[in-house]
Parts: C-alpha cells; structure tokens; sequence
C-alpha cells in the first residue's frame, strides 16, 4: 500500500495525478478463510481490522452483498458522541470516540473527524431533569459533558430561536468532543487497511445460506459459490433477521426505516451538531454547505429502503420553530436506511445458538458513532470469546430481564 | 404513501390517519409460561423480508384495529382484515401465494 501524504500529493501532482493506485484489492474468494464477516459496511470493516491489527487474525474475508459502505454506513447524519447514561453504553460509545480522534492516523486515511461539539437540546422541564442526570451520569464514566444554559446555547449556535412558545431552549447536554466524519471514508479508510493486511473484501457476493455441521457453522454458501470458515461473524443492520434465519435462530428485533436529508447548500451557518430529541430532530452542517437533516423512524417493517413522505415533513416541521431561517431553504434530498431495532434501543454483540457464529447487530439509529469502538469489542469477542467492552450486549440480555435501556433514557434518536 | 382500506369503517385510511402496532397473531404468554416462551412473546419479532401481517390502529379515523398483509420490499398491500381472527382470510391469502407460492403463515 502506498502511504498517502503530503509528499504523496506532491509527488503525484508532478505527473498528472497517473500513480495513485487502487485503494483496496478486488480478489476472488478462497475456497477458506479463518475468518468470513457478511457485511462490508463500517462495523464489518471495523471488526475485520481490528482482528488483523489486534489479533493477528489475518486470513479474513469480508463478504458484501452490494457495494462496500453502501447501506447505513453511507446513509447516517455522522454524528458522533458518548453521552449515554447507562455504563455498558458510555462505555462503548467513548471508546469509538476516543478511537475517532486518532482513526485519521491509525489508518492512514482522512475520515475528516470533526470535534466540533455536540448539543442535546433540552425543550421541556422532564427533559432538562433527564439530561442533568446523564450528565452526572457521565461524570462517573469520565465522559466529558456539561449542562450548559440557554444563553450558552444562543452563544455557540446564534441561528437557533432559544424563547420558542411552544418548545424553549431551557438549556442544553454539551459534548465539547464530540462532533461529525466523513461516513464513507470510515468505511474506505478500514477498507484500505483491511486490503493492506492481506484481506479480501467480496463485494456484490450475496450469502444464499449458512453451511452448519452438527451445531457448529462451517461456511456461506453465496452467489459466488460456497466459502467455508471456522469463525462467522454477522454485520448486517437491516439484514440481521434474514442471515439469522439461514443461521436457524430468531433475534428480537424489527427492521425499519429510518430518514435523512440535506437542504440546498449555503454559507456557513452553524458550527455544531445539535439535537432536538422533544420534537424528533437533528441537525448539522456539512463542509459543503448542506444542512444534514435527521428525525424518527418509520414504525412499521421496512425492507425498501425507502421512508414515507410524512416523516420528513414532521421533522422539518418540528424544527422550524428552533430554527426560523430554515423554513426558507430548499431541500436538496431525501433517502432512508434500514435500521434494526431492539427491545431496548441498544444493539446486540453477542454469540449465537450456531456454535462459531457471531452477530453483531441492533444498532438501530446509532451505529455510525459506534464503529470503531464495535468493531474493537466484537473483534475481542470473536478472537478470545468474550470482551468486557460487549459483555453486557449478550443476546440472552432479553431473556434474564438484564436491559440496557437507552430508550427509556434517550426519549427517541440516539 | 401507505394507503390501508379499514375493514372496520371502510375508509381509504392513508398512513397519516393509522398508527402501527406491530407484528400481528402473537401469542400471549402469561404467568406459568416459560422463560423461552415469554421472551419470544415480548422480543422475538419474524421480522420478515417479504410478507407481513401486522396490526393497525385506525387511530384518526374510526378509532378501531385491524390486521393488514402486506409486502415488507414492494409495499404491496395484500389486503387488511378484521382484528379478532387467527390468519387472513382466504382470499388474502389466494393474493399473497400468487406472489409467495411457498408463503407459510408464521413460517
């Protein structure tokens, strides 16, 4: 692999920009690997690097369906933060935040981490109550956030109407380091990475089936013909109910869709990410001037990856009031996701009934902020058998009544 | 949009008009269950890719719930029954194996 740099950009700049090679390999797939993860998206890819660069677990393929990064990984508003109440959750999220800050270099790739604040709105009495005991949540997990007042807020965000009649800024959950990257460059920086070690990413190579021998997982079968493992590691999101059907198990969860979109770009106008959980919205500015737009999930089953026309409308809606100047701009885009959502809102890292199988799943509409701390945890659970990172993830956790409930605690949109 | 036909009022409901409610025909588990069997009532969902019956509420509308089958990739609506059955009637059934020919109920 060719480092990239600014000697790099120089040297190539000399001759027309004609050297710079492929940035990962397109193999064909070996009849066996050690290790096969379904899902080329960012956990996918996180947890095969990290089994590379952690475990020197190296004989690994990645098998994507479609295109690499091309499902949720490459359809999320990017935000990352770690200001979650519940232990094994603030654990998990400051861990890919913390890994964020140095995955530039770790990686060799500019997933343009952006460290530039993160605030979670609070709009009604009940919620400013809830975020002031996240906060001291917080304090003891050593995550650093603060409450921070309405004047603050008006402060680092001047576009935001702080004394609405019907949802006021009553003050604000602040996460100085917390911020925004670029979504697909996650993905291709732990592709690179990936590739470089010796890995082989199958993209457009569908799992038809699951191959077991007598409890035990011994392969996929797939559109480019049977692959055979000792270790089978599931990172699907949307996906997950179908590849563990193949895999003979059921998992409690609901496949949804989930929204986004970007206005017309402008001027910069806002420098940090802010989210409205009161009225279902969040909102950002990327580098090129498009306001990223995200709200609430459709409640009913989704495979299409197409969301209804009446949630867009909802959280834009509910947005105008906080922020007045959008009402005049243009929407630029709309697409959706499909998300997989638990009985708790929090995502599933465990091992399965299927003996050498892994799944790592349940994200539902906070995965993006997790990959690189997902991938850390899931790459210790499948090369040693456990980790202190997933442990609480189990999915015997709905079983035992031991929820980690981050919906009571987030409201919506975490 | 989604666009349900209430087999309560008769209404063309459209999405706006219902809220959902989730996988239809579970089957209630109450005290003396099994463990296995309370969490497969509570958590584990069929969550299929492909046909659906789920539960509505004809919320701003006749107040009523109905069951629907319904396509979770084309979001073909199969058609929508009465609340108070165990399986959709025949005729919806008939539309969805000309679709599905091997389409088993809770399969």
């Amino acid at each position: 692999m060719k480092r990239y740099s600014a000697f790099a950009i120089a040297r190539e700049a000399a001759r027309y920009h004609t050297g710079w090679g492929r940035a990962w390999r397109k193999p064909q797939p070996k009849a066996r690997y050690d290790v096969v993860i379904v899902g080329a998206g960012g956990h996918g890819l996180a947890t095969a690097y990290y089994l590379g660069k952690n475990f020197g677990i190296k004989n690994v393929a990645i098998i994507e369906k479609g295109w690499l990064g091309g499902g949720n990984t490459g359809r999320n508003t990017t935000i990352i933060r770690s200001n979650y109440l519940q232990d094994p959750s603030a654990a998990l999220y400051e861990k890919a935040r913390s890994l964020y800050e140095g995955l530039s270099q770790d990686l060799n790739y500019n997933v343009m981490f952006s460290p530039r604040g993160v605030m979670m709105l609070a709009q009604t009495e009940h919620e400013l109550r809830g975020y002031q005991r996240t906060v001291h949540a917080n304090r003891l997990q050593g995550i650093d956030t603060e409450m921070i007042s309405p004047r603050e807020v008006k402060r680092l965000c001047p576009i935001m109407n702080i004394d609405g009649p019907r949802y006021p800024v009553l003050g604000a959950l602040w996460q100085v380091r917390g911020g925004t990257a670029r979504h697909d460059a996650v993905a291709w920086g732990y592709a690179r990475a990936c590739s470089d070690m010796g890995m082989d990413i199958i993209q457009n190579c569908e799992v038809t089936a699951v191959l077991r021998e007598g409890g035990r997982v011994t392969g996929v079968s797939t559109t480019q013909g049977d692959i055979s493992c000792d270790k089978l590691g599931i990172v699907v999101a949307g996906h997950s109910g179908v590849l563990a059907e193949m895999a003979g198990f059921r998992l409690p969860l609901e496949s949804v869709a989930l929204q986004a979109l970007v206005s017309e770009p402008i001027k910069p106008a806002i420098d940090v990410v802010v989210m409205a959980n009161t009225v279902h919205g969040y909102l950002s500015q990327s580098d090129k001037g498009e306001l990223v737009i995200g709200g609430g999930t459709d409640g009913y089953i989704n495979y299409a990856q197409r969301g209804s026309f009446q949630h867009v409308e909802e959280t834009v809606r509910a947005l105008i009031e906080t922020f007045p100047m959008i009402s005049r701009l243009k929407m630029l885009r709309q697409w959706a996701g499909i998300v997989d959502v638990t009985g708790d809102r929090s995502p599933i890292l465990s091992k399965t009934p299927l003996e050498g199988c892994y799944i790592n799943c349940g994200w539902g509409t906070g995965g993006f902020k997790a990959i690189p701390g997902s991938g850390w945890g899931f790459a210790e659970l499948m090369a040693k058998g456990s980790s202190p990172l997933t442990e609480a993830f189990g999915l015997n956790r709905f079983r035992e009544g031991r929820f980690i409930d981050e919906s009571v605690a987030a409201g919506v949109a975490h | 949009m989604l666009t349900l036909p209430c087999p309560c009022c008769g209404a063309d409901a459209a999405e706006i008009e219902l809220v959902p409610g989730g996988e239809a025909h579970l089957k209630r588990e109450g005290p003396g269950a099994s463990d296995e069997a309370v969490e497969r009532y509570l958590f584990e969902r069929e969550n299929p890719k492909g046909v659906v019956l789920e539960r509505w509420r004809h919320a701003y509308g006749c107040g009523k719930w109905f069951l629907a089958a319904r396509d979770s990739v084309t979001m073909e609506v199969y058609g929508t029954y009465p609340a108070q059955t165990h399986e959709p009637p025949q005729e919806i059934r008939d539309r969805i194996a000309r679709r599905h020919p091997d389409w088993a109920q809770g399969a």
